[in-house]
Formats: structure tokens, C-alpha cells, sequence
């Protein structure tokens, strides 16, 4: 698994990465009470705001964290946002994309260094 | 660093495993661990502890006589304060000469004084405003070395009869003074949650010993800022600095009901009040303006400074409150509407994120009250 400063963790699944939020990024929104998920087969860039998270706080995004395609969502969020808090690093995924190179996932932090980011 | 004040209890707190934010100059605890959501359903279905010490603590003492007291004090208030019975509390209003609110709060006949609560965001403004006003007349004393808690829910009335067994016998909006190991305590059958409970006043050195024999009994858990916001604002309930301040009058507010007859065009005492003219205009014809209540369609929650739209996409004006209601399990909000888009059931649009959503207008509180009249 790898990780973005930006608190989502990215998990290689064949020749898709699988993206979802970290627990301790859980665990700072609160409870989550709606997901808005982006269109699957949409082309984003790195950076680009693709998802919304509502706690019961307040609202928040996920950004794209590498340019591609994304080809799966994961609609069970839409029903239950609690699944966020609940299993933030398994049945909470977001999204899953295609990437041109795979190698630029080595940039990005491994268990030992978040961990130490969020320490 | 900070510069914010801290609670008498702020150690208590952080042993509860409270996460601190700066709320009104204070570090307040916005919740515990078991998180907003799981707060805001314990206090309805148990009771809850909430620390609300950075709230301004008023003594009125008459220098002459009570009536004297209460006339200076209606001259300031759309509000019958003469006709209130000792023992008992109401909800009261400063407004200012255009009729806009300068705080709401609440305040007791307590026999020789009147008590008043006030916000904490006000509060030194409040206190030079009623210096100001009824320096003449009271002796005005502001608190700061009692903490304040509210305990609300449908266990809080066991809790605290354990303690003071006295309270058993209070109603909603009642008030009364109590001897206890803790000291004097002054307590009042009321709060900010739509549940059954109360607000207790102890002097700072007993205040730890009453949090944490509350916090020993069965059902009672620490509540944070964040549920007690959730709470309030499914009960219907306004946050000053949000859903009123000094642009907005009371009856745009909706809040009619804190303006007795008497204050009111052919009452006994009517007008006299700072902005009277245009807030008994607004009796007579009706505001602009409505605070209406509002369910979001679907989940996406409408937060403050929505803007809503009729679905002509005429603007109507924008949402003041809004979130998740634990309690409701939906989206719901607050906010205010042209007078002619108020009524319930009528349908609307908020704009979130650039998208324009349906919500409809639905009246008020979201879940019902359970005061013990």
C-alpha cells in the first residue's frame, strides 16, 4: 500500500490502483454522512477534485492523486457513507483507476513514512 | 500556542479524550471520542454533560426595587419581564434601534435579583450594554467564577435528583437555588437540545466534583460543541451570529413567540423597546423575510451561505444552519426565504457545489421537544 500527503492510500489490484481514504483521515473528518463519487470512464489529472465527503463537520475532497482514467466506483458509498469510518482501508475504496506507468507509485510514501507523517 | 481562554474544567476535558477548537475566544471541547454523531444520539436516548462556562453569567441586583429592575429591563427587550413569577425563567431579546438582535438569552425572576445567561460571543458587550442601561437602576455583576453546565436528555432528570434531590420537582423553565457538597448551586429546567433538562450554575471549586459525579452516574456521558450544534439545530433552535444577529429582527426569526401580548400594539406595555417600530410593523404586516426550516433532498448536507433559488432561479436567499441530523438520519437546515416562499411544503433549490439541488421547506424543530411543562 502507498499513500498520498493528502491522506488517501493507494492499493495496486492487477493493472488498476485502487484508492480510498486512510483511517487516521477517518477518523479526523468524524462521521460521515454523504459521498458524492466522480462518473467512472472520466479522464482526470492529478490534482483534480474527484470526490466530496460530508462529515457531519464538514465537507471536504478527494483529489485525484495521478493522472488516468477512472474506470470503477465504489456506489455503496453513496448508500452508506459509514462505511468511510467503519472500514476505511478495505470496503470503503473510492474509486480504482488505470494508469499509463505504474512506476510512479514508488513516489509516492510507504507504511513506515506516513505513519511518521502522521505522527 | 494560544491565546484562548480555558475552562475551568480544561484538564478534565483532555483526560476524557476531548479534541479542543477555539470557539467564541474559548478552548472548547467540539467533541470526545465516541464522535459527534454517536454524542448527539446518546443525549436523546440517556443524557448528556455539556460544559458551557464560556456562556456570560449575569447578576441584576435592584438598587431600589425589583419593579424598577424589570421596567429598565423591558425597555430594552421586546419581552414582558414585569409579568414574570419568581422562580421562573424566559427567553429573551436585545434588539437594537432598527429592530435587529443584539443577542438573544435567557433570564430568571429569582425574588431580590434577576440572573441572566447570555452568549459567550456577546458577552462583554452584553454586560457594557446592560451597564449602560440599567446602571441606575441594578447593580449588574458579572459571574466569572462559576462554571456552567447543561445536562439534557431523558436520564438528566434522574442524574441530577440524585445529586439534588429537589430538581425532581421542577418544571421546564423553572429556576431555583440549591445547597449541595459542590456549593450553591443555581439550576434551571432548561436548555439548548429540544430534550428535557438543565443548566446548572456551581461556583468554580465544586465544579469538577459535580462533572464528575454526574459523569460517575448511569446513562450520562460528556457531549461536544459539534452534537450540541446537531442537537440544536434539530430542535428548531437559532445560533446568534448565524440564524440572527443585527440584521435580522425577531420576526423574521420566527421567534413571535418570545414577544408576549402585552409588548405587543394594544398590550398594556406595548412598544418601548429599542426597534419597536419596525418589529410591530412586522407584527402587523408580516417580515420580508422567513426562517423557515429546510430538508435537503437525498444526502448531500446544505451548510451555511447556501444560496436558495426558487426553481425559476429567482434568488430567495440562503441558508443560515446546516448539516446532518443524527436524529432525523437526513440532511436538514435552517435558513431564511422570502416571506412568500415561507410556507411549508413549498419546494426550492439550494446550490451546492454549482449544482442546484431540491429542498423544501418543512416546518420547525425537526424532531419534537421534550420539555417537562
Amino acid at each position: 500500500m502507498k499513500y498520498t500527503k493528502e491522506h488517501e492510500w493507494l492499493r495496486v489490484e492487477g493493472d488498476l490502483v485502487v484508492v480510498g481514504i486512510t483511517e487516521h483521515a477517518a477518523s479526523q473528518l468524524g462521521d460521515v454522512v454523504f459521498v458524492e463519487l466522480p462518473e467512472p470512464e472520466t479522464m482526470v489529472a492529478e490534482g483534480d477534485e474527484v470526490c466530496v465527503i460530508e462529515s457531519v463537520k464538514a465537507a471536504s475532497d478527494i483529489l485525484a492523486p495521478l493522472d488516468g482514467e477512472i474506470v470503477a466506483i465504489n456506489s455503496k458509498l453513496v448508500d452508506a457513507p459509514a462505511l468511510v469510518n467503519e472500514d476505511p482501508t478495505g470496503a470503503a475504496w473510492f474509486f480504482k483507476m488505470k494508469i499509463d506507468d505504474m512506476s510512479v507509485l514508488d513516489a509516492f510514501m510507504d507504511e513506515d513514512e506516513y505513519a511518521d507523517l502522521i505522527s | 500556542m494560544t491565546d484562548h481562554k480555558r475552562l475551568a474544567l480544561h484538564d478534565l476535558h483532555l483526560s476524557l479524550g476531548g479534541k479542543m477548537v477555539p470557539f467564541a475566544g474559548y478552548d472548547m471541547p467540539v467533541q470526545y471520542p465516541a464522535g459527534v454523531m454517536a454524542e448527539h444520539l446518546h443525549t436523546r436516548a440517556a443524557a448528556g454533560l455539556f460544559d458551557v462556562s464560556h456562556m456570560g453569567q449575569v447578576i441584576l441586583r435592584p438598587k431600589a426595587g425589583m419593579a424598577d429592575l424589570c421596567h429598565a429591563f423591558e425597555a430594552m427587550m421586546p419581552v414582558d419581564v414585569l409579568g414574570l413569577a419568581p422562580g421562573c425563567q424566559r427567553y429573551g431579546l436585545f434588539t437594537n434601534e432598527q429592530g435587529g438582535i443584539l443577542d438573544d438569552l435567557m433570564f430568571a425572576n429569582r425574588g431580590d435579583h434577576l440572573s441572566v445567561v447570555v452568549n459567550a460571543a456577546c458577552k462583554t458587550a452584553d454586560v457594557a450594554h446592560m451597564q449602560a442601561h440599567l446602571g441606575a437602576v441594578a447593580e449588574v455583576q458579572h459571574i466569572t467564577d462559576r462554571a456552567l453546565f447543561a445536562l439534557q436528555g431523558p436520564m438528566a432528570e434522574a442524574a441530577l435528583a440524585a445529586l439534588v434531590p429537589g430538581v425532581a420537582a421542577m418544571r421546564f423553565m423553572d429556576v431555583g437555588t440549591f445547597d449541595t457538597v459542590f456549593g450553591p448551586v443555581w439550576v434551571s429546567r432548561s436548555g439548548y437540545t429540544g430534550e428535557d433538562g438543565f443548566e446548572i450554575s456551581v461556583p468554580q471549586a465544586g465544579a469538577e466534583g459535580l462533572a464528575r459525579a454526574l459523569l460517575a452516574t448511569p446513562g450520562v456521558m460528556p457531549i461536544g460543541l459539534g452534537a450540541r450544534d446537531s442537537l440544536r439545530l434539530e430542535a428548531g433552535l437559532c445560533l446568534y451570529g448565524h440564524d440572527i444577529d443585527t440584521g435580522t429582527t425577531p420576526v423574521e426569526a420566527g421567534l413571535t413567540w418570545a414577544i408576549q401580548k402585552t409588548r405587543r400594539a394594544g398590550g398594556a406595555r406595548a412598544g418601548g423597546f429599542p426597534g419597536a417600530d419596525r418589529i410591530l410593523r412586522e407584527l402587523a404586516e408580516g417580515p420580508e423575510r422567513l426562517r423557515v426550516g429546510l430538508r435537503p433532498e437525498g444526502r448531500a448536507p446544505m451548510r451555511e451561505g447556501t444560496a436558495l433559488f426558487d426553481p425559476d432561479g429567482t434568488p430567495l436567499g440562503e441558508v443560515t444552519s446546516g448539516g446532518f441530523g443524527p436524529s432525523v438520519g437526513a440532511p436538514i437546515a435552517m435558513g431564511y426565504v422570502a416571506a412568500s416562499h415561507a410556507t411549508p411544503g413549498t419546494a426550492l433549490e439550494g446550490e451546492v457545489r454549482g449544482k442546484r439541488l431540491p429542498v423544501t421547506v418543512v416546518p420547525l424543530p425537526f424532531h419534537p421537544t421534550t420539555y417537562k411543562r
